[in-house]
């Protein structure tokens, strides 16, 4: 069975449908990279996964269900033995995600005291390994130090070692590197993949761009407008996408386009609360969208073994759509 | 931190300065004639007049009574009170022990009350507590302190008879001199009195306290509320759930500390206004404080006591501050690191 199996999953807020019936499975350690434009519910449907959605969002599913737990049904106080303990996260911006109140040792210790108790000493032991094992150094010094004194790439790996304190099953990470410098990127993925494979661990990058994903993860799922548009393994995905909006993603991207002619990327933005469109939620941005893009919503079909893909005219490996 | 201290200290001198003159010009321009004042109806001759002008160094030019008043000063002498012919100072301390009991004590009346109300009006956001909490302390702060002490006195005191009427203690009470007394009649009478004799200071000072605490109070509701609102939807707040912190620790722990800062100079802010609270209070409830000491001077027009009085009451908000901004950097340590 799966690590976390995700059936129709949906977020609403109010009438606005954040995340829109969206199903996928992460198996132990796999990497899933979850890649689509702001707005398109990545976090969203996270955080429900996580049990941060707060009223007035209102999380439905046909399953959740995370290491043999049913995350629907659970309790709160059980969720919160798994929450922090077997699925972390870590999320976009290092420098706002800690307290500034308290100590980086504190805010780990406070993880590893929640979930595995131990000594006062047991707790600082562990809190410099893991400052040690996410590159920080002088791990036992930095112990004592405040959030603002650190910077925004130290901040994520303060982050990071919280995250893995209690050695997870599974980590989200939220656009990880987006507030942080193009070199510390880099540096940041590159740990959270050694971590990954150090320990087994599953791992969802979230991101809006492709090309970090790209040699990392073992699956893509591309989101747009809250659903997910298409799934398959990276180097399919990128040979031959079959969702034009998966493909406009890698057209966008310049070491993708150079041995194809570059198309124009996608104009206009995703659909927010006022003007979800009928039909497929791509079509007025779609350059191959017909009639029936714009009355019927396609579904989410398998066209392979781990394969799907949420389009009327899946395109060909040529990159042209089936028009029948 | 020293640096820090400094620089506040610096900024302490000029301000009392700035009090010298100010007292001292606002002091002199009230009009009326302290003389005149003490010699009261019968009125008294020109020659008398200039006699005791000159006695009480009032017929010299302005700024040289000013210069008098600001040597004195420094040499640690308040002046003498016109009327009573005591040093401003020994008139201050045991005033200023009553004032002092009472303000602490509608202090911890207001924060002991204030900052659970604030939380619980935050975390149950837009219930019937939430409404209801903000309403009050609108209805708190704009509420006139006389007004609202001359009901609860009405109420409380003469329609239920729960609570004396006036004063510190009962007029029977009795504390004897040959023990070292603080002036503090809650620890006095707790240590020396006879029995009943603290439960008789705590009921008199009951109403004082919730009168002159209740600015404060809806102030302090208002500010942690708006503080927790705002801090319980900071990034961190997020991580300390994805943590898997319990929502009671996250509250109390993660969100309190900091809400707390905006918080905590309120209260500080706070210290000021009561003051001014305090006089009316004291008018109300005859109590023997700083407030009351102040008025009755200011209507004899003596000088000394009005003057030096205004200079320490001030002096000691700026040192509030001080200590208040100190707190501060405990509670937050981006302020404490800064250099
Ligand atoms: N608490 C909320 N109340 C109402 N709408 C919300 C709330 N949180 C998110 N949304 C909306 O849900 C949609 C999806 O947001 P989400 O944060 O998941 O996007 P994202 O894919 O993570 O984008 P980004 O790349 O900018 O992080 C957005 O339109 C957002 O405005
Ligand atoms: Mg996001």
């Amino acid at each position: 069975m799966a690590l976390l199996e995700v059936k129709e999953l949906a977020v609403q807020f109010g009438e606005f449908k954040a995340v829109d019936r969206i199903s996928y499975q992460v198996e132990q350690g796999q990497v899933v990279g979850i890649v689509g434009e702001s707005g398109s519910g990545k976090s969203v449907s996270s955080l429900a996964i996580m049990g941060l959605i707060d009223f007035p969002g209102k999380v439905t599913a046909n399953a959740l269900h995370f290491d043999g737990h049913d995350l629907k049904t659970i309790s709160e106080k059980a969720r919160r033995r798994i929450v922090g303990a077997d699925v972390a996260m870590i999320f976009q911006d290092p420098m706002t995600s800690l307290n500034p109140c308290f100590t980086v040792g504190y805010q780990i210790m406070e993880a590893i005291k929640i979930h595995h108790g131990g000594s006062k000493k047991q707790r600082r032991e562990r809190a410099i390994k893991l400052l040690n094992c996410v590159g920080i150094p002088d791990p036992a010094n930095r112990l004592n130090v405040y959030p603002h004194q650190l910077s925004g790439g130290m901040s994520q790996r303060v982050m990071i070692a919280i995250a893995i304190a209690c050695n997870p099953k599974l980590l989200i990470a939220d656009e990880p590197t987006t507030a942080l410098d193009v070199t510390i990127q880099g540096q940041i993925i590159e740990l959270l993949l050694d971590l990954q494979k150090k320990d087994n661990m599953a791992l969802v990058l979230i991101t809006h761009d492709l090309a970090l994903v790209a040699e990392a993860a073992h699956k893509i799922i591309v989101m747009y407008a809250g659903q997910i548009v298409e799934i398959g393994d990276a180097e399919v995905i990128f040979k031959s996408p079959l969702h034009p909006y998966t493909q406009a993603l890698l057209n966008s991207l310049p070491e993708f386009t150079q041995d194809k002619q570059r198309l124009a990327s996608l104009s206009g933005v995703v659909p927010g609360k006022y003007d979800r469109p009928h039909g497929c939620l791509l079509n007025p941005r779609c350059p191959y969208a017909d009639k029936q893009c714009k009355t019927v919503e396609p579904i989410l079909h398998a066209r392979s073994e781990n394969r799907q893909v949420k389009c009327h005219y899946p395109l060909s490996p040529e990159g042209n759509p089936s028009y029948e | 931190m020293f640096q820090f201290l400094l620089k506040r200290f610096g900024v302490l001198i000029p301000t009392f300065l700035g009090v010298t003159i100010l007292t001292f010009v606002f002091v002199h321009l009230i009009p009326g004639d302290p003389v005149l004042i003490m010699a009261g109806e019968r009125g008294l001759s020109p020659e008398r007049h200039a006699e005791l002008m000159a006695q009480l160094g009032l017929d010299k030019p302005l700024y040289q009574q000013y210069f008098n008043y600001l040597i004195g000063i420094f040499h640690g002498d308040l002046g003498v009170s016109f009327k009573s012919q005591i040093p401003v100072w020994e008139e201050f301390v045991p005033r200023f022990k009553a004032t002092f009991e009472l303000g602490m004590s509608a202090m911890v009346f207001a924060v002991f009350f204030g900052i659970p109300i604030g939380v619980l009006a935050a975390v149950k956001r837009g219930s019937i507590f939430d409404h209801t909490a903000i309403s009050l302390s609108l209805t708190g702060y704009s509420m006139p302190i006389f007004w609202w002490g001359m009901m609860l006195v009405m109420l409380v005191s003469v329609h239920l008879n729960l609570t004396p009427v006036s004063g510190r203690v009962s007029d029977m009470l009795f504390l004897d001199d040959s023990n070292p007394l603080t002036g503090f009649m809650l620890i006095d009478t707790l240590f020396w009195g006879e029995e009943g004799d603290f439960i008789d200071a705590v009921q008199h000072l009951i109403l004082p306290s919730i009168v002159l605490g209740t600015i404060p109070l809806a102030v302090i509701v208002r500010m942690t509320r708006s503080a927790m609102l705002e801090v319980l939807n900071e990034d961190y707040i997020r991580t300390a759930r994805a943590k898997g912190v319990s929502r009671w620790r996250i509250i109390m722990v993660h969100a309190l500390r900091n809400a707390m800062i905006p918080v905590v100079t309120i209260i500080g802010l706070q210290v000021g206004s009561m003051l001014a609270g305090a006089i009316l209070t004291e008018t109300v409830f005859s109590w023997p404080g700083i407030g009351r000491w102040l008025i009755d001077s200011l209507q004899r027009r003596d000088y000394p006591v009005v003057q030096s009085g205004v200079l320490i009451v001030a002096t000691l908000i700026i040192l509030v501050n001080l200590v208040i901004d100190m707190l501060y950097g405990i509670i937050n340590p981006r302020i404490r690191h800064k250099k």
